[in-house]
């Protein structure tokens, strides 16, 4: 009870700090926000109406105060840029991002938790080395221009899989919005055809990301079985007769993945704030456009509003982390 | 077994994930443009400014007048049939075409425009001053506009300026005609039905909106009850890709059927392709460099001059602005009335450096210049450097957002600042305002002209393109601005760089694309599309 009370006010005071700091840099940034909503071509007298109107000539804590009072009660404001509020904005992005970021994550745990027990049990191999070069090319080559390779060849030249975007057009208005993740809604609307179109479009980018968290996990996963590996209750479980395999991947794994639970986590939450470049290249209109768009246009409310999901979404993974540790690892009950 | 049968089914995956592809190119009544749209703020008229929303603007709502795409110094009717004006020069009265209706069904009428026009300068958004120039201010609506029947109404302007001038004033979006009883009943605490139109549609334009999802698609359906020719086209589909090369690799694909911001290195790959092709039309926008009189170097006349020497203008549009622009000197387009075609300046580094010498600064100086962080507005800004590097100029460049450039811009405190200027509306007036009046050259003018922005204190100047804006015989207002043209060339704290192309790769399956010199004439109504299904 004391203990979820402590990570309530922790969670709120973090959020706080989070939107202050934000807040706070976005007034200082030398764009006129009142420019941004009236345009170039405004008068004084009319850009003099908009700062009075979004409050721009108040004192500043008195501005984040008003911020804050609506935030509490729900409203995050309305965009500059899609004269949308910014809650259902977010409402359309996050569930693209959400989508992307899942297969991703999967990918990359599928395919790098294996590959680096792997090279763990062959150190210094040939096979260590190759998933070495594999996990330092997806650190190191610019995710973008990966992307387009990968568009020219499996979407232009070999056809295997869709373009840019996250349907066909055709499907567009034809599966009713539930989750505004297409493959679920798909499925829930029996639209196999429309199923198909949007794993066919997120084939391709959902690799990219995958590849990208892959190199890490492998990595990590890497030096944790390392560890693992030389500690005495795996000799000792192999003195006994256990074999191999169950050492491996019972015994060892097991207890490296404590840590690696907190890496992807991470690595997850880090794919949810949307990688901007994936979404450019693939034109994935998720958060991460979002942000990126709403701050090149100093739409303040939308920069805010995006924070703020991306900064729940790292308390959120935190704590769950922190809960699969303590059911993972009996010690730190 | 069981991992035997895993990995069965895994490769099983991989290999049917080639049929998850199935190439179906848009059908013969859809039209999917690839396009950035990241731009568009509000589709109410009232408030619209920007490149996307005016093209979606244009083909959803209409005005009385419209001007010809050949020969775009000539007006055309389009909802008012007859216009006449007065003897005192001051008083127009417009005929509405009969039978006209609204994406609504509802009947357009006297009313509706009335009502519009009213509203624009109600609602009081950035373009309102393309009405208030008129003299449609709010506190002279109840004399300025009156409807005199059904289908018939009167504007009186405040001054008898060029009739040309009011009349292409009333070309431009914020002039649209909307459907009074439709935003009325959606207004909001009296406003007009603006918060409402902003992400609506209440036009009676040859295509009615259908869906915006802000960065991810605007979809634009025919409209049934429009009263032209039917489109060919059912459905227009905008879809926003940012990037250049995924825009050309879907065309390629046949994805879509019109590429939109494709750049000149694109362009060049795509030149050749049998089954495309490219369409580019002179628009009505500039590249220029401003120079601050605030600084007092800039402001020596000799080195204003000297800095239009340093340009290499063959250099600049075989390279950088290579099919999405072409050099240019003067402040009026080419395609507005009046725009002069001279062209005097060339590089010449020896006379740059003569005149810099005559000014007294032999040496050279150090200079800032502010620019967008995008190209090729900071590709330009790079040439210009080295350029000017050869007259012993140190410039040093200070890239920036848009928004954050302009604000500096706005404030005067830049030395050179890059950007780019399209005009509000179809008559010369709209650039000569801007670049050649300035009238209030204190800090806190009531408008903030690019004359004003540079500190050019122009009050003789200013005077004369007053003089051009009442005009009323044409030939001597286009004299006016010729010479208005030859002494901006001579005189002006401004390097006209170029002016922009609008340029679109399509498939060779779509007819009747037409871009026009402004975003608001990209028409789509004569837009058809060779063989393919129906939707």
């Amino acid at each position: 009870m004391r203990t979820a009370l402590r990570f309530v006010l922790g969670t709120l005071l973090t959020l706080l700090g989070l939107l202050a700091v934000t807040f706070f840099i976005g007034r200082v940034v030398p764009v006129d926000p009142a420019l941004a909503v009236a345009g170039d071509r405004a008068t004084e007298a009319q850009l003099a109406t908009v700062r009075e109107a979004m409050g721009l000539n108040r004192p500043l804590y008195v501005q984040f105060g008003r911020y804050l009072r609506d935030v509490a009660h729900g409203d995050l404001g309305q965009s500059i840029l899609t004269a949308n509020p910014v809650g259902e904005d977010i409402a359309r992005v996050f569930p693209a991002t959400l989508e992307l970021a899942t297969a991703g994550i999967v990918i990359g745990v599928v395919c790098g938790v294996p590959l680096g027990v792997w090279a763990a049990l062959r150190r210094g191999r040939a096979v260590d080395q190759a998933v070495r070069v594999t996990g330092l090319l997806g650190y190191s080559v610019p995710i973008f221009w990966l992307g387009m390779m990968a568009l020219v060849l499996f979407y232009v030249r070999l056809g295997w899989v869709a373009g840019p975007g996250r349907i066909d057009l055709a499907y567009y208005y034809a599966v009713p919005r539930v989750t505004g993740l297409l493959v679920v809604d798909g499925l829930l609307a029996g639209n196999l055809a429309a199923v198909r179109s949007a794993l066919a479009h997120l084939a391709l980018p959902a690799l990219l990301l995958g590849y990208f968290s892959l190199a890490y996990i492998s990595r990590m996963t890497r030096s944790f079985m390392l560890a693992e590996l030389k500690k005495e209750y795996v000799m000792a479980a192999r003195g006994r007769g256990v074999s191999e395999a169950r050492v491996v991947w019972r015994h060892a794994l097991r207890n490296a993945a404590v840590p690696l639970v907190t890496v992807v986590a991470l690595s997850y939450a880090g794919l949810l704030e949307g990688s901007v470049l994936t979404e450019t290249v693939f034109s994935w209109p998720g958060l991460g456009q979002y942000i990126t768009n709403a701050l090149q246009n100093a739409d303040m409310n939308a920069v805010l509003g995006g924070t703020l999901v991306v900064g729940s979404v790292f308390i959120v993974f935190n704590l769950v982390a922190d809960l699969l540790y303590r059911a993972l690892d009996p010690r730190v009950r | 077994m069981k991992r035997r049968a895993l990995l069965g089914a895994g490769s099983a995956a991989v290999l049917a994930a080639p049929a998850l592809v199935r190439a179906a190119p848009p059908p013969r009544d859809l039209l999917v443009q690839a396009m950035a749209f990241d731009d568009v703020l509000s589709l109410d008229p009232a408030e619209s400014f920007e490149v996307a929303s005016s093209e979606v603007l244009g083909n959803t709502c209409e005005r009385l007048l419209r001007f010809d795409l050949d020969d775009p110094s000539r007006l055309v009717g389009v909802l008012a049939r007859d216009w006449r004006l007065g003897a005192d020069g001051r008083s127009y009265r417009f005929e509405l075409a009969e039978g006209l209706r609204f994406a609504s069904g509802n009947a357009l009428t006297a009313e509706d425009v009335v009502f519009s026009l009213a509203r624009a300068v109600r609602l009081d958004k950035a373009p309102a001053f393309i009405l208030n120039q008129l003299g449609l201010s709010k506190d002279r609506l109840g004399s300025a506009l009156a409807q005199d029947g059904p289908l018939a109404l009167s504007l009186q302007t405040s001054e008898a300026f060029a009739p040309s001038f009011v009349l292409n004033c009333l070309t431009a979006i914020v002039a649209s005609v909307l459907d009074k009883r439709l935003l009325l009943a959606h207004e909001v605490d009296g406003d007009l039905g603006h918060a409402w139109a902003r992400r609506s549609h209440a036009g009676s334009g040859p295509f009615a909106l259908r869906d915006w999802r802000a960065n991810e698609i605007l979809t634009l359906d025919r409209n049934e009850h429009f009263h032209g020719p039917r489109p060919a086209l059912a459905r227009v589909i905008y879809w926003h890709v940012k990037e250049a090369t995924s825009q050309r690799l879907m065309l390629v694909k046949g994805d879509v059927d019109v590429a939109r911001n494709l750049t000149p290195q694109d362009l060049d790959a795509l030149a050749g392709a049998p089954e495309l092709r490219i369409t580019a039309t002179p628009k009505g926008g500039l590249y220029y460099i401003g120079l601050n009189q605030k600084n007092p170097v800039l402001a020596k006349p000799e080195v204003r001059e000297a800095l239009k020497w340093l340009v290499d203008y063959d250099a600049l549009g075989a390279t950088l602005i290579r099919h999405i622009g072409r050099p240019w000197q003067n402040f009026l387009p080419q395609g507005i009335f009046g725009a002069s075609l001279a062209a005097p300046f060339h590089q010449d580094i020896a006379r740059a450096r003569a005149l810099l010498g005559k000014a007294g600064v032999p040496d050279g100086f150090e200079l800032t210049m502010d620019v967008r962080s995008t190209q090729p507005d900071q590709g330009m800004a790079e040439a210009f450097q080295q350029w000017a590097a050869r007259a012993g100029l140190r410039i040093s460049l200070l890239p920036g957002d848009g928004k954050q450039t302009l604000t500096r811009y706005r404030a005067r405190k830049h030395d050179l600042y890059l950007g780019d200027w399209s005009v509000d509306y179809w008559d010369p007036q709209s650039n000569a305002g801007a670049f050649a009046y300035n009238i209030d050259n204190s800090e806190h003018p009531a408008t903030k002209p690019l004359a004003w922005r540079n500190a050019w204190d122009i009050p003789g100047l200013s005077h004369e393109t007053l003089a051009a804006l009442m005009e009323r015989d044409d030939e001597r207002r286009r004299a006016d601005y010729e010479r208005l043209q030859d002494e901006f060339r001579r005189s002006a704290p401004f390097v006209i760089l170029c002016q922009q192309t609008q340029v679109a790769a399509l498939r060779r399956e779509v007819q009747g694309y037409r871009l026009g010199p402004t975003s608001d004439t990209n028409g789509l109504a004569p837009v058809s599309k060779l063989g393919g299904g129906v939707a």
